[in-house]
């Protein structure tokens, strides 16, 4: 089974697990290196890998995955009051329910393509979040969002440990996950590696070939004597899995989830991930996470005064001028950059961040050869 | 054959079809014996393609049937009516643009050996060395080896036509409807096709073609068949349709007119 793979994608596998487990080291100097920031990373680095299966693979663009994510944060955060405190049985019961609601979503909405399917998948998603805040307040607690208790049951941890004083912590067989430390930090890194490897597996599997296919042309593959709706199916419950993976380590490393989760901008969120970094390539939505991530944190933190410092250099009456348009852009007005950033990325550079990486390389590649034309032939599509 | 009637493998008996006011098929009926190679022709809008829709399952018909080998095809799906060993080549090339063209060629293996849904997420394309030696004999055949890993979207038109029939071919399909197959393609390009259809007429492969190039349907038809306004006018051998005074009047009438 792990001879499958070829030379090209173990360093690929390699090379992505050594950036990530080395990531406390390697984004120090960007000022990201502590573990909360990192964790953000990685979890949204695997909701994204997850959507890319479906949106990248079948071109199937669901505007409802935050769903799945909250569902799966809910049920993560159950088993953290009713069964244990370990995150194990927390991640598990968390795919199970994502894939079952995936299921039953999939089933209704891939019953039409392209913008019906997009709306369908924002409908159901929607109605879930609506759904949290009403009437299953009993199983979300509506506004406040499900939260530990000390009156928690936790049956199986009660058998092995008395309950300290106050709430415990999520752990994995006694390490602590939840908090903010670099344990916590390794686990979700661990997780998202296998997560990479799983979609790796996918792309270069017949089965990843037919979703290529069934994205390229569709009809094709009905008169060719395929069923196109098991695979459709399947991979939507498969990335609706990781989506439940993804709230299952939101709810692991934070013990709390709330309906917000659910909600449309959380769709879109991913959405705009996997653009930015580069639809259907492996590395590019972890990349579109990251920097997402990254410069929402960035530029949340800026607030007027901030700006004045950074612009003081300027004389009072520019300052003013400029500080008051720049602090349209951050802080809360965070949104209006990636907008505009997003705008550009899909007009100049509609493969994303990594059709830019690769233009840089092969005009690097053009350089170094001199005059020996490359045999385009010849090279494997990239990812 | 020993016996005097051989198999008929695709029985199209009284089939009509309409869209809207428009008869497009009147009472059509067709036979197509085993291991020929049947001619459909006739002057435009006589309703071939509607024919070639209805026997792929494309298009219902409004009364009548289509028996391919024994079954009724009326209320099959498209991907079971290509289970049962049927593959069309169609009029505008129905290709896999964005894959390249040996992935194009091994999707329609994968299907005929793993049937119409197989969750086969485990194994990697790349250890599948029988299917792609198959598909890249395959490519051979149509003359496109040495392009087997362009983009199928890349190729000219006569090209994607031929990579469509390579798709086909690597099915082994008992039954192979070709609408147009040469349309588009070079005189030289025609040629060669026409010769790779004959190498699989002696595979014992039943086809139905769909042809404007009366040149292509006299080098490889057994039987012809000649539809105008949406009805069988003529039927027999290619010598009897060359000679026969209602086929050159609807041909002539069209030309003329």
């Amino acid at each position: 089974m792990l001879g499958n793979l070829s030379k090209n994608d173990w360093i690929l596998v390699i090379g992505f697990s050594a950036v990530v487990l080395l990531a406390p080291i390697l984004f120090q100097p960007i000022g990201a290196a502590y573990p909360a920031i990192l964790e953000k990373f990685c979890i949204f680095g695997l909701f994204a890998i997850g959507f890319n299966i479906l949106f990248g693979l079948t071109g199937y663009l669901s505007f409802g995955h935050a769903a799945f994510l909250g569902v799966g944060s809910y049920a993560a955060v159950w088993s953290f009051k009713l069964l244990s405190m370990n995150v194990l049985p927390a991640i598990v019961l968390s795919m199970v329910f994502a894939g079952v609601f995936a299921l039953v979503i999939g089933f209704v909405s891939l019953r039409r393509s392209g913008i019906y399917f997009s709306i369908l998948t924002l409908a159901f998603a929607q109605m879930s979040y609506n759904m949290a805040y009403s009437v299953l307040t009993p199983l979300t607690n509506g506004e406040t969002g499900l939260q530990l208790s000390l009156k928690d049951p936790r049956v199986i941890d009660s058998l092995f440990v008395t309950a300290g004083d106050g709430l415990p912590r999520t752990s994995l067989f006694g390490v602590g996950i939840s908090g903010g430390g670099l344990p916590g930090f390794y686990f979700t890194a661990v997780v998202l590696i296998i997560g990479f490897y799983v979609a790796l597996r996918i792309f270069r599997s017949p089965f990843g070939l037919m979703l290529k296919a069934i994205k390229s042309n569709q009809n094709r593959m009905r008169y060719t004597g395929f069923n196109t709706r098991p695979y459709l199916m399947a991979a939507f419950v498969i990335s609706g899995v990781y989506a439940g993976l993804a709230g299952s380590l939101m709810a692991a490393v934070d013990p709390l989830a709330g309906p917000d989760r659910m909600q449309w901008t959380a769709s879109g969120e991913v959405v705009l991930m996997t653009i930015l970094g580069g639809v259907g390539t492996l590395v590019g939505p972890v990349i579109g996470a990251a920097v997402i991530k990254y410069f929402e944190n960035i530029f949340s933190a800026f607030n007027e005064n901030a700006l004045a410092n950074i612009f003081s250099f300027l004389p009072q009456g520019l300052r003013d001028g400029v500080v008051k348009i720049s602090s349209l852009f951050v802080g809360e007005g965070w949104s209006l950059t990636l907008g505009l950033v997003f705008m550009a990325i899909v007009i100049f550079l509609p493969g994303g961040i990594m059709e830019g990486i690769r233009l840089i390389v092969s005009r690097f590649k053009k350089r170094g050869n001199g005059n020996k034309s490359a045999v385009n032939g010849q090279a494997q599509p990239a990812e | 054959m020993t016996n005097q009637k051989s198999n008929i493998v695709l029985d199209v008996s009284g089939v009509n079809k309409s869209f809207g006011g428009l008869r497009a098929l009147t009472n059509v009926n067709l036979q197509v014996e085993e291991g020929k190679v049947h001619a459909i022709i006739g002057p435009n809008g006589a309703g071939k393609s509607t024919l070639l829709n209805v026997c792929i399952g494309r298009l219902k018909p409004d009364n009548g049937h289509v028996v391919f080998n024994g079954q009724t095809l009326d209320s099959h799906q498209p991907h079971e009516i290509n289970q049962l060993g049927v593959s069309r080549v169609f009029q505008t090339p129905e290709i896999f643009a964005d894959l390249n063209l040996l992935e194009n060629v091994m999707i329609p293996a994968f299907a005929k050996r793993d049937g119409a849904f197989t969750f086969n997420a485990l194994k990697s394309v790349s250890s599948e060395t029988e299917l792609r030696a198959e598909a890249e004999e395959i490519l051979h055949d149509v003359g496109l080896y040495e392009r087997r890993f362009h983009l199928a979207g890349s190729l000219s038109r006569g090209d994607k036509r031929r990579l469509e029939l390579g798709m086909c071919l690597i099915q082994k399909p008992k039954l192979l409807l070709l609408d147009e197959p040469t349309a588009g393609m070079a005189r030289h390009d025609t040629n060669m096709t026409i010769e790779l259809l004959k190498r699989i007429k002696s595979r014992g492969m039943t086809k139905v073609i769909i042809e404007h190039d009366m040149h292509v349907v006299f080098s490889l038809a057994d039987k012809i068949s000649v539809l105008a306004q949406g009805t069988v006018i003529a039927e027999g051998l290619p010598e009897e349709i060359r000679g026969n005074p209602r086929v050159k009047e609807a041909y002539l009438g069209e030309a003329h007119g």
